[in-house]
């Protein structure tokens, strides 16, 4: 009897809370997305008529900014990962006894805030800073090109926000290869690249994969790098519903948007955790 | 010239990591730097070297209250995450049970869903029961977030865990519950320390959920946001500088320390 | 009840135990008793559920059905932790955030015993490591953790010791040292010890009693020498050591004797050495039994002819030979180097001879290799 109930007696203030904080919400969120403005009433004030074409009228008025997301949350992915995977696999192979520190080093940047370090980087990068200046005298970039307010800045600063989120489950899944493997490889007369390509990579995929999502998820629906190192040009889907939200106040569009997000990545993420092969991901 | 790009092509991915650490610092050590700005409001251009901000870090109005906020619901959230959520990884890790896959379904959402549907989903469920938004809801808010986070973290290292220990103890005449203290609970908590460090972590810098849910209250991510359109004082860099810093040495002493009781 | 349990003494009895996992059954209706004192073996290759026995004494697996009891105890249904009872176990399972002191105590602590140090440095000492104590278990060899796995079990005085594969992890030389050193414990202390094993020279050298188990079932049980030198099954006969298997018919009695027509060639065999059912039998003879020699040599005892030597290996304290008789088997053959006779080439016509006693009969109808197919991953569990 008392076999049977344990596992629930633990689950059930955890599962009580997601429930309640998490599916409660996402029901309620979902039925405001339907709701249309209360005839004569305030700004604000909505009643339930499942009026359904909100969700048709928010995309097209916003396919825009929907595609900028997914555009610059891949590309920010892509990049993420091309710079995390060479550092992984350099603390896991060639870290020796200073593993562990280099891992605190790749997370340390997190305790100074991100949003100062996004300002930093806006500074850096800046009209101000030394940076644009020095490329301009070496003729590098022309007199009118700027760095920030632009949509490399955006991407540029999502890819170093996410870096981290990146490198651990890499180095994680990384530093469980046996470097025999690799030895066997090479014995076998594989070069290089055809190891990496091969034996290296296949064996480090669930890491691949739990970066990339990591990464990918949290930059679609960011909005704080487009905000900071942006222009109205490179106003991306998370700007939209935070706009929606505290300035305009229009509820069910915001809920609509945030939905069609959700609904989106979670079918994304679907099609690329089958495609990559790994469903042990919890 | 042959030896000096043969240590080059050795050594490439050694450089290769300073490089990359390198471009994960710079931001760091800026704000580091521009902490010693004496700088009156706008901390834009370097004026002047001064340790004035240092000896005067709540110097900005608001600043301290608003990092005071965010130590005390990062305390709470990591508390409340740390707890349910190890309950979830030991309950996955130790049982089985019917409703397993659900289980790891609804601790896999909320890590799907990005934090700006999470922050407005429950601003919206606020909304229709009339709380308002401010400290609690921005502590239900962030412990949301962080205890999945939790549950991977404690839920490997249970998984990393040989079953054949906690047999052997009670071979050793533990029952189960002496069992789960001596030699489960134990083995356990440095996976669960590692999850309180993360959730911590990702409570004191979150901003989008905090931003959705906090009302008037501000929190020290906030705080930095808002005072960014016009200028944000030096005080800030001597917070994000410090915290940095604390958080390096909490890690070096804990490894140092973890690494002495393994050796004595 | 666990108050009775945990004070029970005597024999161990296991009562027609089946352990069954789904569609697969692990251990088929097993009836056995382990005498008090006694060193014991349970021997098998893997997948024989001679582990599963041993985790259902712990009581680590509960039996699908049947009855273990110690002594007038039935302990079937108690807890790990109510049976006098220890394990070593498998790669020693020492809590690795305890000091080696505190491995030690671990179980006297949790029953409340009084003056912790005095056993636990006694137990210390009796595996020669008392200057280990503040270390952990992380920074001791191999070989001290498996000294140390032992003293933490022992040190608890249990009615009942269980070594689970408890030299798999060692090498050759040391597993040797430790085989030894373990029977010398065994008596210094006079416990029970229940051995899992699929070494059969580490069974054969350590235990009193080996109970051969295969698929779930036990095929003989003895002493070393009636299970090498009786076999009763074709399994027991390969499995432990090598044995030649020679198809026959049984045509007549002599005496004590049965005498056996191995395709044409008469040869005796003792009858209560035989365990044939009906005529059909095969005549086991252990290849050192065996004696080789040329044409003109006179022979004596039972004796087959028409042998060619096929091939031969030196060996140092033997030389061993492949002996292709005329139907077509080939025989093995070890031959002490002790008998000034130059060594047999390849290709020599040779008989092969040995005396009646050492025959063994099987029934005609088993499989003659049963038990000699060597498996690959011999060290894993049967779990």
């Amino acid at each position: 009897m008392k076999k049977i109930s344990t596992p629930y007696l633990l689950l059930i203030p955890g599962m009580g809370f997601l429930f309640t904080f998490f599916l409660l919400p996402l029901f309620n969120l979902a039925q405001t997305s339907t709701q249309t403005p209360v005839g004569g009433g305030d700004t604000g004030q909505y009643e339930q008529t499942f009026h359904f074409k909100n969700y048709i009228d928010a995309f097209v008025e916003n396919r825009e900014q929907f595609g900028r997301s997914f555009i610059y949350a891949t590309i920010a992915t892509v990049l993420a990962l091309a710079i995390a995977y060479p550092l992984a696999y350099a603390i896991a192979f060639k870290g020796g006894k200073l593993k562990n520190f280099m891992l605190v080093l790749v997370v340390a940047p997190f305790f100074t805030s991100f949003l100062l370090r996004t300002i930093a980087w806006k500074q850096i990068l800046g009209e101000e800073g030394f940076v644009v200046p020095t490329l301009r005298n070496l003729h590098i970039i022309s007199q009118s090109t700027t760095l920030t307010s632009s949509a490399f800045a955006v991407v540029a600063g999502m890819t170093y926000n996410f870096l981290p989120f990146m490198t651990l489950p890499l180095y994680a899944s990384i530093d469980r290869i046996d470097p025999r493997t690799l030895e066997a490889s090479g014995d076998l007369y594989a070069n290089g690249f055809t190891t990496f390509r091969k034996v290296t990579l296949p064996l480090s995929m669930p890491g691949v994969v739990a970066g990339t999502l990591l990464t990918f998820i949290p930059a679609a629906g960011d909005y704080v790098n487009a905000a900071i190192l942006g222009s109205p040009q490179t106003k991306m889907l998370g700007n939209v519903i935070e706009s929606r939200y505290f300035k305009i106040v229009d509820y069910p569009t915001a809920a609509a948007l945030s939905f069609t997000l959700m609904a989106a990545i979670l079918v994304l993420v679907t099609i690329y955790v089958r495609k990559a092969g790994t469903e042990e991901l919890v | 010239m042959k030896t000096v790009s043969r240590w080059f092509q050795r050594n490439l991915i050694r450089i290769y990591a300073v490089v990359a650490f390198t471009y994960l610092f710079i931001p760091v050590a800026y704000t580091f730097a521009f902490s010693f700005n004496d700088s009156a409001k706008s901390n834009l251009v370097w004026k002047g070297f001064t340790f004035a901000n240092w000896q005067n870090p709540c110097g900005a109005p608001e600043i301290c209250s608003a990092l005071g906020n965010s130590i005390k619901i990062g305390f709470l959230a990591t508390l409340f995450s740390t707890i349910l959520g190890t309950m979830i990884a030991f309950a996955l890790g130790r049982h089985k049970f019917k409703g397993r896959s659900t289980t790891n379904l609804l601790i896999f959402l909320p890590m799907a869903t990005p934090e700006i549907v999470l922050g407005a989903s429950l601003l919206s469920l606020f909304l229709v029961f009339k709380i308002n938004p401010g400290f609690w809801p921005t502590v239900i808010a962030h412990v949301l977030f962080c205890i999945s986070f939790v549950v991977v973290t404690v839920k490997a290292r249970i998984a990393s865990l040989d079953p054949r220990l906690e047999q052997a103890a009670m071979d050793l005449y533990a029952n189960e519950r002496e069992t789960f203290r001596r030699v489960t609970l134990p083995l356990v908590a440095p996976g669960i320390a590692a999850a309180a460090l993360l959730a911590f972590s990702l409570s004191f810098d979150d901003f989008i959920i905090t931003n959705f849910n906090s009302g008037t209250m501000t929190t020290f991510p906030k705080f930095v946001y808002t005072s960014a359109a016009r200028g944000i004082p030096a005080q800030a860099n001597v917070i994000g500088s410090s915290m940095f810093f604390l958080a390096l040495a909490i890690v070096v002493i804990g490894q140092f320390v973890g690494r002495k009781r393994k050796v004595s | 009840m666990s108050e009775k349990a945990i004070s029970a003494r005597g024999d161990l009895k296991l009562s027609n135990i089946t352990k069954t996992y789904g569609d697969f059954t692990a251990v088929d209706d097993l009836t056995l008793v382990i005498p008090k004192g006694s060193f014991f073996a349970l021997l098998g290759p893997s997948g024989c559920g001679k582990t599963t026995t041993l985790r259902m004494i712990a009581g680590l697996e509960e039996p699908t059905q049947g009855k273990i009891s110690l002594g007038d105890t039935d302990i079937t249904d108690t807890k790990p932790y109510q049976r006098p009872i220890n394990t070593v176990f498998q790669n020693y399972a020492l809590f690795p955030h305890l000091t080696i002191f505190e491995n030690i105590a671990f179980g006297l602590r949790r029953r409340g015993i009084q003056d912790i140090d005095t056993a636990v440095n006694k137990a210390l000492d009796l595996v020669e490591l008392p200057h280990l104590a503040q270390r952990k278990p992380t920074q001791l060899s191999g070989g001290q953790q498996q000294r140390i796995a032992l003293a933490r079990a022992i040190v608890n005085r249990p009615a009942l010791l269980l070594l689970d594969e408890p030299l798999g992890a060692l090498d050759l030389k040391l597993r040797r040292q430790m085989q030894i050193e373990l029977k010398w414990i065994q008596k210094e202390v006079g416990l029970t010890f229940v051995h899992v094993t699929h070494d059969q020279e580490e069974a054969m050298t350590m235990a009193d009693t080996i109970a051969v188990m295969n698929e779930g079932r036990i095929e003989q049980m003895g002493s070393p020498a009636d299970l090498y030198d009786d076999p009763e099954t074709a399994f027991v006969a390969n499995f432990l050591g090598q044995s030649n298997l020679i198809k026959g018919t049984v045509t007549g009695n002599d005496g004590a004797n049965q005498i056996v027509d191995l395709f044409g060639q008469k040869i005796a065999l003792q009858k209560d050495r035989s365990h044939a059912v009906d005529n059909s039998i095969y005549a086991g003879i252990r290849p050192e039994k065996f004696r080789i020699s040329r044409l003109e040599t006179a022979t004596s005892g039972n004796v087959l002819t028409g042998g060619k030597v096929e091939d031969v290996s030196y060996i140092g304290v033997s030389t061993q030979y492949q002996v292709l008789m005329p139907w077509g088997q080939e025989l093995m053959v070890f031959e002490q180097n002790d008998d000034g006779v130059a060594p047999f080439n390849v290709g020599e016509s040779v008989n092969i001879s040995w005396e009646p006693i050492f025959t063994f009969g099987l029934r005609g109808d088993e499989d003659a290799e049963a038990g000699t197919e060597v498996n690959p991953d011999e060290d894993l569990d049967d779990e």
